[in-house]
């Protein structure tokens, strides 16, 4: 289908070249700083700015400060949980608004698209005063306590990624011919089957994009997160930032390239996974 | 925001109350799969919205408390200052310049990707996504090191005999700060949009004899419109208040709204400016961002 | 759905929601232990959840305090006084918190510190008399007991600046005498710092509130501004050594390990006006669920070889007299991290000044423009 039409109409000549030659460039762009950071992590200096020889000593100090692989762990624990459940209320309201007519929807619509549209610092502010207020209703409710634990982190960044991942999940919807439903429902498959065998597999490619914007959004936060976080739980973003404050080491390019490593070893395998899944033949897409 | 009708129910001519019933059925299932996200929404998104808007109604106190008492203007009052006006229009330039550079950068680079094949494009995909899986702050903190006097960019000017340039710490270190955390926002709408172009009517507006510029204009421009739209808005809105990118690469020499906001907020304590400041650039962004989607015609 | 049940459902839901957030053991939350415990000295009634300023204790310390009152220590990290502020008072339950002093007044004025029992601190005697009493913000030291202290000044390079620079606030507010290093200074990103700068340079207290000495520090520091390089309160020292700026204003110890790093020569000094002396304090919060493990960890640090591992690990001053006998010689003399009696005259601390604190951040805001 597209795949033939585009071979006719994909830019040849000048055009081709100088898209290419563009792209190229904005790649270079993209990995400049990433080429300084990993090759800094192996600088034997304190200071970021010069090159006293290669080491391995900040890998070393990574390996053994509690800490750095605390707030790593905090870090990875919140941006899995967050996404996990912003992706299955962002798809099932992505459905819902694209998919069926209902009173509340124009409202939950406008609802998804506040977070998008707040600065984050308003939004860390309000979450911040949020829940010093339900602190103090929670005070007088005994048994319960919100500001402990991972909770306050994973609320908040459920609040933000719903709508990032509603809006990627709805671009693909949006797009999609519902025959291939309805012939489902006329073979007297069920609800259930239907969502599970056609639709499902149809906007997959949807919720993973989503799904990795919103892991994208969790791990680097660190304004909403550094007014949420609660005990032992400081997110590494939020460490960083304090280690940053207070003379900044090689140390932290270590962890980023650490980072950097497993999320690609994460890609890596979840895009395996997902070629072995899918037929053989085109590739599925990332992103609708 | 405008809401495009579902896609038309296919319900199939049937008696009257059938169809009623139909619908019906339709409408629950429809409130029933939104109402987690709209639930989630209310209580951890709303709720706090309204208690920053009756924040920015309240009083401090002596020690930079926020009291719920003597409801006030003042907070909205301080906002008419000559400082914040003119950090307010500094922000949107800041804003609209990055806004603008994105998408002159990403919108080839979208249209070059969907021109690919389909392994390819995802390689390019995650290549977009995996500069940004490393720590915001380290990557901001390598640009300057690329910015500095002695750093590359400085190197590369001086090889090609133009001389020694220092970046940081200029406006210019702030834009190229902000266009490279915002760009795989505008990527990504922009790729999605133009993916999904219908290349046949390309090549018919081709057999034409259409010019490639005039099938480009009339043909895949219009039909990007919605990832244009989608992504300018994930650019503009978060640069608008951005303030730690600019306070790294742009020395803080010059006052933003975000860094005003947090200003506010933390070295004064004080609450009800703060608020108040944040409920207007919310009105304003809302506002703004309706509009930009009503005229776009599409939503995202 | 009527607007009720939509209520009664959203009632519901805040509160089963609120339920989830209940997984610690109970005794952490509510109002916590603090208030009307009563500690022995040395005695640990749980473990310490220590809320802390990044990379401003050494590891080794943490471990050997797990390991002699056989708890757990859980540290969290803050980059600014506000923000540990806003947590406290957000119901937060800390045992032991390592705030600033404003930031002590503040608190004690909120009632969100609960005294310091000394029966439970017997190390308190290891403290230099000048720390011991008197302090401006808890006079009596019933509230906190200090960490570490230091002053804020100018570092410089004296390769730019030349060794005999004069030691004045001059080399950033003086038109003419700074018009030399101008795009090669940078300021701390601080109103309260920064705007005291100027105020010290003008012969003024930097905790006026009187509106005329504030307006002048404004037009001084706007005047400035085109000769900076930067705002900036973290990267200075860095900044400095990579030849990126020649005078950077910043706190005393955290230049001491980046001269080590330079190529250059460099120097640190509180100009000749005065400028500020702090000192970050251990305090325990009222909602700490375990006070007396707080007050052990206290007396743990207030031990001389202890208190001087702290010293000689993050190379800030430390207030304890028994501990300098420990403290490395070169740490020790390096009037850049304990200052001369003759300096300690003009250092002034930085005292909150109420609702006068707004207009220190207006000042600042206004003159950036």
């Amino acid at each position: 289908m597209k795949g033939v039409a585009r071979s006719t109409t994909a830019p040849t000549g000048a055009a081709r070249w100088w898209l290419t030659a563009h792209a190229s460039l904005v790649y270079l762009f993209f990995y400049a700083p990433i080429v300084v950071l990993v090759l800094y992590s192996f600088n034997d200096s304190r200071i970021i700015g010069g090159w006293d020889g290669f080491t391995f000593r900040w890998y070393g100090e990574f390996a053994e400060n509690r800490s750095v692989r605390d707030a790593l762990a905090v870090s990875f624990r919140v941006a899995l949980l967050s996404t996990a459940i912003s992706v299955v209320l962002g798809t099932l309201s992505a459905l819902s608004i694209e998919r069926f007519r209902w009173r509340g929807r124009r409202l939950l619509d406008g609802v998804l698209y506040l977070p998008i549209i707040i600065p984050d610092v308003t939004m860390a502010v309000m979450l911040l005063v949020f829940f010093s207020e339900a602190a103090d209703i929670i005070d007088r409710l005994p048994f319960i306590d919100l500001s402990s634990g991972l909770e306050t982190l994973v609320i908040s960044h459920v609040a933000f990624n719903i709508s990032f991942v509603s809006v990627v999940v709805r671009a693909r919807l949006a797009n999609l011919d519902p025959s291939a439903e309805e012939a489902a429902a006329d073979l007297y498959a069920n609800r259930w089957q239907t969502f599970r065998r056609v639709t499902l597999p149809q906007i997959m490619p949807g919720v993973i994009g989503g799904a990795l914007l919103a892991i994208t959004l969790s791990l680097d936060d660190v304004v909403v997160s550094s007014f949420v976080q609660a005990i032992g739980s400081t997110p590494l973003p939020v460490f960083v930032f304090g280690l940053v404050r207070r003379g900044v080491s090689p140390l932290i390019n270590a962890v980023s390239v650490f980072m950097l490593a497993a999320s690609t070893g994460l890609v890596l395998v979840s895009l395996l996974v997902q070629r072995i899944r899918s037929s053989p033949g085109e590739p599925k897409e990332l992103i609708p | 925001m405008t809401v495009i009708d579902p896609p038309a129910q296919v319900d199939p001519p049937v008696s009257p109350e059938l169809e009623t019933g139909a619908r019906r059925a339709a409408s629950r299932r429809g409130f029933l799969l939104g109402l987690p996200a709209l639930l989630y929404l209310t209580v951890f998104f709303m709720v706090p919205l309204g208690i920053v808007v009756a924040y920015s109604f309240a009083t401090r106190s002596r020690t930079g408390r926020t009291e719920l008492r003597d409801w006030n203007l003042d907070a909205y009052a301080r906002l008419g200052d000559d400082v914040v006006r003119t950090i307010a229009v500094r922000s949107l330039w800041i804003a609209l310049a990055t806004t603008l550079i994105s998408l002159v950068l990403a919108y080839p680079l979208a249209y070059y990707m969907s021109t690919r094949t389909p392994t390819v494009r995802n390689i390019l995909l995650v290549g977009v996504m995996l500069p940004f899986w490393s720590n915001f702050l380290v990557r901001t903190y390598a640009w300057r090191v690329l910015l500095d006097s002695d750093g590359l960019v400085s190197q590369a000017t001086q090889a090609v005999g133009i001389g020694e340039t220092r970046l940081l710490f200029t406006p210019t270190a702030v834009l190229i700060g902000l266009v490279y955390r915002y760009l795989p926002f505008m990527v990504l709408p922009l790729y999605a949009a133009i993916e999904r172009i219908d290349w046949s009517l390309v090549e018919a507006a081709r057999d034409l004899h259409a010019s490639a510029w005039t099938a480009f204009r009339r043909v895949v421009w219009p039909l990007s419109l919605p990832g244009v739209i989608a992504g300018s808005i994930l650019v503009f809105v978060p640069s608008f208040g951005a303030y730690v990118t600019p306070a790294i690469l742009g020395g803080n020499k010059e006052g933003l709204l975000g860094s005003f906001i947090v200003s506010q907020f933390l070295s004064a304590r004080n609450g009800p400016v703060g608020a108040s400041l944040s409920v207007v650039v919310l009105s304003v962004m809302l506002v703004a961002t309706l509009w930009y989607f009503r005229s776009g015609g599409r939503n995202l | 759905m009527n607007r009720f049940k939509l209520l009664t459902l959203l009632t519901a839901l805040a509160i089963a929601i609120a339920a989830c957030g209940d997984d610690d053991d109970s005794e952490t939350g509510g109002g916590g232990a603090a208030e009307g415990a009563t500690c022995e000295p040395g005695e640990v009634d749980g473990d310490l959840a220590l809320y802390n300023w990044s990379e401003y204790i050494d590891p080794e310390l943490i471990t050997a305090f797990e390991e002699e009152f056989d708890v757990t220590v859980t540290e969290d990290f803050y980059p600014s006084n506000e923000e540990m502020l806003a947590r406290v008072q957000e119901g937060a339950s800390f045992d032991l918190i390592v705030p600033s002093d404003y930031m002590v007044s503040i608190m004690i004025e909120e009632g969100l510190l609960t005294p310091i029992q000394a029966d439970a601190v017997p190390n308190l005697d290891n403290l230099a008399d000048r720390f011991a009493s008197e302090l401006p913000y808890d006079p009596e030291g019933e509230y906190s007991v200090p960490y570490q202290w230091g002053t804020t000044g100018l570092g410089v390079d004296l390769a730019v600046v030349g060794e005999d620079v004069p030691h004045t606030w001059g080399l950033v507010f003086d038109p003419e005498l700074s018009q030399q290093y101008a795009g090669k200074i940078t300021m701390l990103d601080d109103p309260r710092e920064t705007m005291g700068a100027a105020l010290k340079y003008l012969g003024y207290s930097l905790n006026t509130t009187d509106p005329d000495e504030l307006a002048e520090a404004e037009e001084l520091v706007a005047d400035a501004i085109p000769r900076l390089a930067a705002f900036d309160s973290d990267q200075y020292d860095d900044l400095l050594i990579q030849g990126e700026s020649a005078i950077a204003h910043g706190y005393s110890g955290n230049f001491f390990t980046a001269f080590e790093e330079g190529e250059s020569d460099y120097e640190y000094f509180v100009p000749d006006e005065g400028g500020t002396v702090w000192v970050d304090n251990m305090a325990v919060p009222t909602s700490a669920a375990h006070p007396c493990t707080a007050h052990a960890f206290i007396n743990f640090l207030l031990d001389a070889e202890n208190g001087a591992a702290l010293t000689n690990w993050n190379f800030y001053a430390s207030p304890n007299a028994a501990a300098e006998e420990f403290i490395d010689a070169e740490v020790l003399e390096d009037p850049a991290i304990y200052p001369t009696e003759e300096l300690n005259e003009r250092l002034e601390f930085i005292e909150d000044t109420g609702d006068f604190e707004i207009e220190y951040t207006d000042a600042l805001s206004r003159a950036r423009g």
